[in-house]
Formats: C-alpha cells, sequence, structure tokens
C-alpha cells in the first residue's frame, strides 16, 4: 500500500488544472453520482460518459485503474450484498454498484491528476484547521518510513521464530506493533526539535 | 467497515456529516487547548503509525487474516480528541489516496469510526480501568481489550443504522449482517488492542501516562462526546430497534395492508419476513451481542490476569506513572 507516484506522470491540461477546482469537481461529481435513482437507467449515462472523457483527458492507464477498481469490489460487493436479502431493496443493488463504481472512477482520476501535496494546498485554500493540514502532511511524509520500518521489525522477528504457533505470532505481531509505537513516539519528539531548530511554530 | 459512496442517500450522507463536523470540531478546540505545541507532530506520526499498523495482517485461521482498526488503540494511547483528529486524517488519507471509503460518505466513516468507536472505546475503557480490582498495568491492558472490542462493535451499530436510514438495505438485515460480522472482527480488535497496550507499557510505561491516571481528561469535552455518540445511537440505530422486526412492516401489518403489497416477480429463496429466521435475526443479534460482551469480558479479564507476564516485574524498577 504505498502510495502512488506522482511525479513521472505526463503533464496534460488536467495534471495542471488548479487542484481545488479539481477536488471540488469530483465532490460535484459523486454527489450528483449519487443522488442518481435508484434503479439502472440511461441517468447513469451522463456521469458515466463526463469521467469516460476524464479519463481519456487524464491518460491514466488501464491497468492501474482496473487494479485499484478490483480491490475496491470486494468493499463494494460485500455491503451491496445485504440488499440482496430482501425483495423490496433488490433492485438497488446494480444500482448501488455501478454508483460506487463510478464514485471510485472519480476519486481514481482525482488522485491520479493531483498529487497528494497539491491536494493539500487544495484543502488549505478551503479553510480545513491547520492542525489537520500539518497531521495530513506529516501522516503522509512518514507513512513509508513507518511502514518500513514496520515490515524491518517484522522481518527481524521472523527470522528468528521458527514456529507457526498462532498464539506466538499474535504475541510478537502485539510486540512489534508496540515496540513500533514507541520508535514512533521518539521519532516525533525529534521531529519536534528538528522542526524547532528550523523555526517552525 | 467502510462505507463507499453511493449507498448512502443525500439526508443520511449529510445527517452524519453534520455529526462528524460537529464531533471534529469538539477535538480541533480540545486539542487547541489541551495540546502542547511538542506533541502536535505526534499527531502525524500516530496517523502514520495507525496506517502502518493497519499494513501487517494478524493470523485469524483457515487461510484468514485481519489487521488492526486502531481507534481505540489510538484514544488510549493519545487521548480521545486527539484519537479523534488522528482517525479522521487516517479515514481522509485512505479515501483520498487509496479509495478505501467513499468522498460523499466520509462524513458517515468519520463518525462510526473516528468518533462512535473512538468516544464509545475510550468511554468505556475509562470506566472499566477505574472499576476493576486489578493491580494498575492488568487492569489498563483489560479495559484496553475490551475496549477494542466494545468500539468497533458499536461503531458498526451505526453503520448498520446509517444503511438502513438510507433504504440501501432493511435493518432486520443489515443490522445482524453487521454487528454479528463485528462481534466476530472485535474479538480480534480487542486482542490486538490489548496486546499492543501491554506492549508499550512494557517497554515505555511512561508514554501511557497522560491518559491512564487522572480524571482530568474527563471533563467537559468528555461530555461533549458522550453526547454526540448517544445522538448517533439515538437517530442511527433507535428508530430501527424498538418493534423488532421491521417498524413499517409492523404498522402495515396492523392497518391490514400487508398482504397488498405487490408480490414478488420471482419467489427467491430468500424474500425475508417469510423465513421467521430473518425477522427474528435483529432479536438474535442482540442476545449474540451480549453474549459476546461476556465472552469478551471474560476473555479480556483472562488476557490480563494470566496471559500479561512481566507486567508486575516491570512494576518493580519502574514506579508506574499512573
Amino acid at each position: 500500500m504505498r502510495p502512488p507516484e506522482t511525479e513521472s506522470r505526463p503533464g496534460t491540461r488536467l495534471r495542471r488544472a488548479p487542484p481545488r477546482v479539481k477536488l471540488l469537481a469530483a465532490l460535484v461529481l459523486v454527489a450528483a453520482t449519487t443522488l442518481l435513482p435508484r434503479r439502472l437507467g440511461p441517468a447513469y449515462l451522463v456521469p458515466a460518459a463526463v469521467l469516460g472523457g476524464l479519463w481519456l483527458a487524464s491518460r491514466m492507464p488501464l491497468l492501474y485503474a482496473l487494479r485499484r477498481l478490483l480491490v475496491a469490489q470486494t468493499f463494494i460487493l460485500g455491503i451491496a450484498l445485504l440488499s440482496l436479502f430482501s425483495p423490496s431493496a433488490r433492485p438497488g443493488f446494480p444500482a448501488a454498484v455501478s454508483k460506487s463504481n463510478l464514485c471510485i472512477l472519480a476519486l481514481l482520476v482525482l488522485g491520479w491528476t493531483t498529487p497528494f501535496p497539491e491536494l493539500l494546498q487544495a484543502l488549505r485554500r478551503l479553510r480545513l484547521p491547520s492542525v489537520m493540514l500539518t497531521t495530513l502532511a506529516l501522516m503522509y511524509r512518514y507513512l513509508p518510513v513507518l511502514a518500513e520500518e514496520a515490515r524491518r521489525m517484522q522481518r527481524a522477528r521472523a527470522s528468528r521464530t521458527f514456529s507457526r504457533n498462532r498464539r506466538l505470532a499474535w504475541q510478537n505481531l502485539g510486540a512489534i506493533l508496540g515496540g513500533l509505537f514507541v520508535r514512533t513516539a521518539d521519532r516525533a519528539e525529534r521531529i519536534y526539535l528538528a522542526m524547532c531548530a528550523r523555526g517552525w511554530k | 467497515m467502510h462505507l463507499p459512496d453511493g449507498f448512502l442517500d443525500a439526508k443520511t450522507a449529510l445527517l452524519s456529516t453534520a455529526a462528524a463536523a460537529a464531533g471534529v470540531g469538539l477535538a480541533l478546540r480540545q486539542a487547541r487547548t489541551t495540546l502542547e505545541p511538542r506533541q502536535m507532530p505526534m499527531l502525524g506520526l500516530a496517523a502514520a503509525f495507525v496506517f502502518a499498523a493497519q499494513m501487517l495482517n494478524f493470523p485469524v485461521g483457515g487461510g484468514t487474516s485481519g489487521h488492526l482498526l486502531g481507534g481505540v488503540l489510538t484514544a488510549i494511547l493519545l487521548g480521545p480528541a486527539a484519537a479523534v483528529l488522528v482517525m479522521t486524517c487516517v479515514l481522509i488519507v485512505q479515501c483520498l489516496v487509496f479509495n478505501d471509503g467513499g468522498l460523499l460518505a466520509l462524513g458517515a466513516n468519520v463518525f462510526n469510526m473516528a468518533i462512535v468507536n473512538v468516544c464509545g472505546g475510550y468511554f468505556v475503557f475509562r470506566l472499566l480501568k477505574r472499576l476493576a480490582r486489578m493491580e494498575n498495568r492488568r487492569a489498563t491492558v483489560f479495559a484496553a481489550a475490551f475496549a477494542g472490542w466494545f468500539g468497533t462493535v458499536l461503531a458498526s451499530m451505526t453503520c448498520a443504522g446509517q444503511l438502513a436510514l438510507s433504504d440501501q438495505s432493511p435493518w432486520s438485515v443489515a443490522f445482524p449482517a453487521m454487528v454479528l460480522a463485528h462481534i466476530l472482527i472485535g474479538v480480534g480488535e480487542g486482542l490486538a488492542t490489548g496486546l499492543i497496550t501491554m506492549a508499550v507499557l512494557r517497554a515505555r510505561p511512561q508514554l501511557l501516562a497522560g491518559t491512564g491516571g487522572s480524571a482530568g481528561a474527563l471533563g467537559a469535552g468528555f461530555l461533549g462526546y458522550g453526547l454526540l455518540v448517544a445522538l448517533g445511537l439515538v437517530v442511527f440505530v433507535a428508530p430501527f430497534a424498538s418493534p423488532w422486526p421491521d417498524g413499517l412492516e409492523t404498522a402495515a401489518k396492523a392497518l391490514g395492508f400487508a398482504g397488498q403489497a405487490t408480490p414478488p416477480l420471482i419467489k427467491g429463496p430468500v424474500s425475508d419476513y417469510r423465513l421467521p429466521f430473518i425477522s427474528s435475526m435483529a432479536a438474535a443479534t442482540a442476545v449474540a451481542g451480549v453474549i459476546g460482551a461476556l465472552l469478551a469480558f471474560i476473555g479480556a479479564y483472562g488476557l490480563a490476569r494470566f496471559l500479561a507476564p512481566g507486567l508486575d516485574a516491570a512494576k518493580k524498577d519502574a514506579p508506574s506513572g499512573n
């Protein structure tokens, strides 16, 4: 679950559009799709056509989108299946699944054309409180660092544990994550000092 | 429990977004007054920690595995206000970067997982920790393990309520399916929460000192969260919970036009209300919830009492932070 690399993507016009506009457009598109009637109909072609056009304009690779859509299907179907168990809600099943997929496609195009730092800029312009902005920025920056640290700790543990005992596995994972939290707290302390040294208030 | 877009209708999405905004606003105000500047980077790092922790899989058995959700754990480690902000940021990144959970459903997801889960779980944590007649650290592990289970189940209840309120699936289906699944998922969450709390207590007990001890944290801010969680349960769960099978159905039967509903074209094997087991599922789920709570309680107690070696030994060389 690495954040997608955005630097090497083609510089299309969508890529250069203001991030705030793209974020709001995605929100409008998602809201409009969600408000569609509960039965599949020709109205569904409108957001589909808009998204298709945006997809082409963004030059998002087919495989990139399909892989992410496929991952999302488990969550969508899991919840959509609940509507199959009652005759009154059953016609909503294909509609809900299509709506969900269209909305995910909107978010995929947004993510493909807008690197996360630009999204943060957009959120700043939309007046998200600064505590949240700092948290989001630090989180995004340190996500790969901590993920790598967690994997390293797990690898070290695995190379010393020759057992498939499930109880041991749980205890070990608990210890690893507890250790990771302690390291995270230490790292936060160091980051705070480094930020102060660079004039952060 | 991440709701994708397309399942909630406008009124439910707006209602839950308003509730989520109120909770996050409350947490922001509390964070501004109580958090020191020194703790600011910790919020971002904790969010990254939750994310990294979700990548490691706990073996469940039968080839399946599950991962930590982390809301209650964060609340225990950092306090409820910080945890609400941390989990909100985790959900925002999951939505925008990883397409996990919808954009319009973000409010509902924040409400369920960053507010109901965090605050409900933390409240139970504080309550149990005070009531438990155990040595302080064992009491913390016990309370953490049970709170992890409780928060997960509570959040699944409001999630089911939101699905039912937007007519996506009837309460008699959504409630048992969501809650029964999370009674099981919660066992893993509780166990992981307890084990990680135990590991932190062993390695660095002073990290928990801020949230484990004095009654200060249970102040006015906490009243606000309690009110918000209660409000969520009243809006999303209570309307369905009172007449067990289905309010509308009962009314239809009472007025005598139940039979006039158009018969389904295909008589599927699962047309509900004809199968007694589906309509009684909600009641059965409530019973299962009570039994699950009892078992989780006993399990958490056993974990803290018998499976937490070394906690007392650690006490000797480092005075308890609480």
